[in-house]
């Protein structure tokens, strides 16, 4: 056997080239963005050491942080429901059939790789108050005053949703598929020789059966939601009125547009920070539900 | 018997209706880009609905290319992509060998930094990313897109999955042989891994050709412009020129489509390798 030196050499080498990059592009700059939320800096004049100044900022006194934020969790909340009711609906369906349903899944997954920024260009040509897709078949079934999507701040982080919505579903449903084909035939079989109706099997096997998929697509979708950029960047432009600008669209600007990239240093640490307390909140909230259900 | 078998046909017979409702919401975007890409301009300024254009513009598709350095977005992308996808078919296989096929001190702790490491939103570390690629004037050039997306570690963590599914006794054997370490891992696990490599091929592909953040912070110029910030321009120059802007979506999509169309078995099996699927 190889003396552990020599083992750790030979691990080196393949692991080396691989490692460094991740080191640079990936774990020090998560702690390099932290250094410079300490900083006021513009990029032109020398960066000033302002301690934590600009998370107080970001706390207190920015209403357009606090307005991105809200947007965000709108956002957020609504693709949770969307995403997460009709991916396992479809998933419920393509599992109960069997025939077609590798088509079905196929076809589905479509605008799941297709360009996000393709995809809005479409979806904003079709949301077009006047002349657009939506608003003309609206007007077919009877609503003669459609809303004008990305011009009314009602509709617009709706049409964001809807459009988000669309490109995602096909993936969740395919992890929601994956999680039905887990569970045992036999745990059915076992249900139905003892007479429960179908919709008690639903409810007391399939879905308790399904909880750790379920949770696992809702952290997924909250984690991917507050991250979300390009579909309104490309869609609104955050507008109208700031009404679907979000939490790293925000950022963006911070830093590319104002170049204050202290301030936009902070402001992602915030972000980061709230994404890890709602995913360890909805792990913790998980691990309590399995507990009880395990004491029963 | 008979009415059990009634009442299953009507089940599914509803399943497949509101299946076929579903494809129709999902097909309809990109029937409507088709349709709308092939039009003639005043066709689209009316509230009728109409899907098939009264004549066929092809040269819609024609059009886009002359107005945009359209043939150079795509050149790009291709360059970013490809190199993008082979280096991290290189480095991440590398970096999965090391942590399924060899034994050393502190490997499960270096592992579980990765897996850590893929919580790491991407906007937390952008900033100080384009900071050095600037500092080091990787502002609109290829290198300045590429290097920061190839050290993936979802990719790393696929290939190691797919790693560990190859029996041990083939490079016991090489070893006896006196097989040194590289030829193992190039003679015996990359081959034998194909179906995983292709997955993490595709993925990477995509990813990179469909990758927007980074190629929009790091170029300024149009002639290094990626397609997805490409046609992001077309909302500039052709405001309300639908069919030309359906027509350049469409084809800034197609080869995903079609990678997606060839490659979509490696696909699904790379969700379902990766655990995603069975979490």
């Amino acid at each position: 056997m190889l003396s552990k030196k020599k083992a750790l050499l030979i691990a080196a080498c393949f692991l080396a080239p691989h490692f460094i990059g991740f080191l640079i592009f990936l774990l020090l700059p998560v702690l390099e963005t932290f250094a410079i939320s300490l900083l006021d800096w513009n990029m032109i004049t020398q960066p000033k050491f302002v301690g934590f100044k600009n998370y107080v900022y970001m706390l207190t006194n920015d209403i357009f942080f606090r307005k991105a934020m809200i947007n965000t969790v709108y956002y957020t909340a609504g693709s949770v429901i969307i995403i997460t009711v009709t991916s396992l609906v479809i998933a419920l369906m393509l599992n109960h059939v069997k025939k077609y349903s590798t088509f079905f899944r196929t076809m589905y997954f479509v605008p799941n790789v297709s360009s996000l920024v393709a995809v809005a260009l479409i979806w904003g040509w079709m949301y077009n108050s006047d002349f657009g897709l939506i608003n003309n078949i609206l007007r077919v079934i009877g609503i003669s005053d459609p809303p004008g999507w990305l011009t009314d701040i009602r509709w617009s982080m709706p049409a964001v949703i809807l459009m988000s919505s669309w490109t995602q579903i096909g993936f969740f449903t395919v992890i929601f598929l994956a999680g039905l084909q887990n569970i045992p035939r036999h745990v059915y079989e076992a249900a139905e020789i003892d007479g429960g109706r179908k919709f008690r099997i639903f409810f007391n096997i399939t879905l308790p059966l399904l909880r750790p998929t379920t949770f696992f697509v809702l952290i997924m979708v909250v984690i991917n939601s507050f991250q979300v950029f390009e579909q309104s960047y490309v869609l609104t432009k955050g507008g109208p009125a700031f009404s679907t600008t979000t939490a790293v669209m925000y950022i963006y600007y911070k830093a590319f547009r104002d170049q204050e990239m202290g301030y936009a240093s902070a402001l992602s640490w915030g972000l980061f920070l709230c994404i890890f307390i709602v995913t360890l909140a909805q792990i913790t909230v998980q691990k309590r539900w399995f507990y009880y259900e395990g004491r029963d | 018997m008979k009415s059990q078998k009634k009442s299953k046909m009507i089940v599914d017979g509803t399943i497949y209706t509101f299946l076929t409702i579903g494809l129709v919401f999902v097909l309809l975007p990109f029937i409507w880009m088709l349709s709308t890409s092939l039009k003639q301009l005043n066709e689209t300024f009316t509230t009728r609905i109409k899907f098939i254009p009264d004549k066929i513009m092809w040269s819609n598709y024609l059009e886009v290319w002359r107005l945009l350095p359209f043939g150079r977005f795509f050149l790009n992308s291709s360059i970013v992509s490809v190199t993008v996808t082979v280096l991290q078919l290189f480095l991440c296989s590398m970096a999965a060998f090391a942590f399924s096929r060899l034994k050393w001190p502190g490997r499960d702790s270096v592992f579980l930094l990765y897996l850590a490491a893929m919580m790491i939103p991407g906007q937390v570390i952008l900033i100080p990313n384009f900071l050095m690629i600037k500092l080091l004037g990787g502002i609109d050039t290829y290198w300045g897109v590429i290097v920061p997306q190839l050290f993936s570690v979802f990719g790393t963590f696929l290939l190691r999955q797919f790693f560990l599914t190859i029996p041990a006794e083939l490079e016991e054997a090489a070893i006896i042989d006196g097989c040194g370490y590289f030829k193992i891992y190039r003679s015996i696990i990359l081959p034998l891994s194909k179906p995983g490599l292709a997955a993490l091929g595709v993925f990477a592909f995509m990813f990179s050709w469909n990758n927007f953040l980074w190629p929009l912070v790091v170029l300024n110029k149009e002639f290094m412009f990626t397609l997805p910030i490409g046609i992001l321009s077309f909302q500039g120059q052709f405001s309300t020129n639908w069919p030309l802007m359906m027509a350049g979506a469409c084809q800034a999509m197609l080869p995903i489509l079609i990678i997606y169309a060839v490659g979509q078995r490696y696909f699904m099996e790379g969700i379902s390798l990766t655990g995603f699927a069975n979490a």
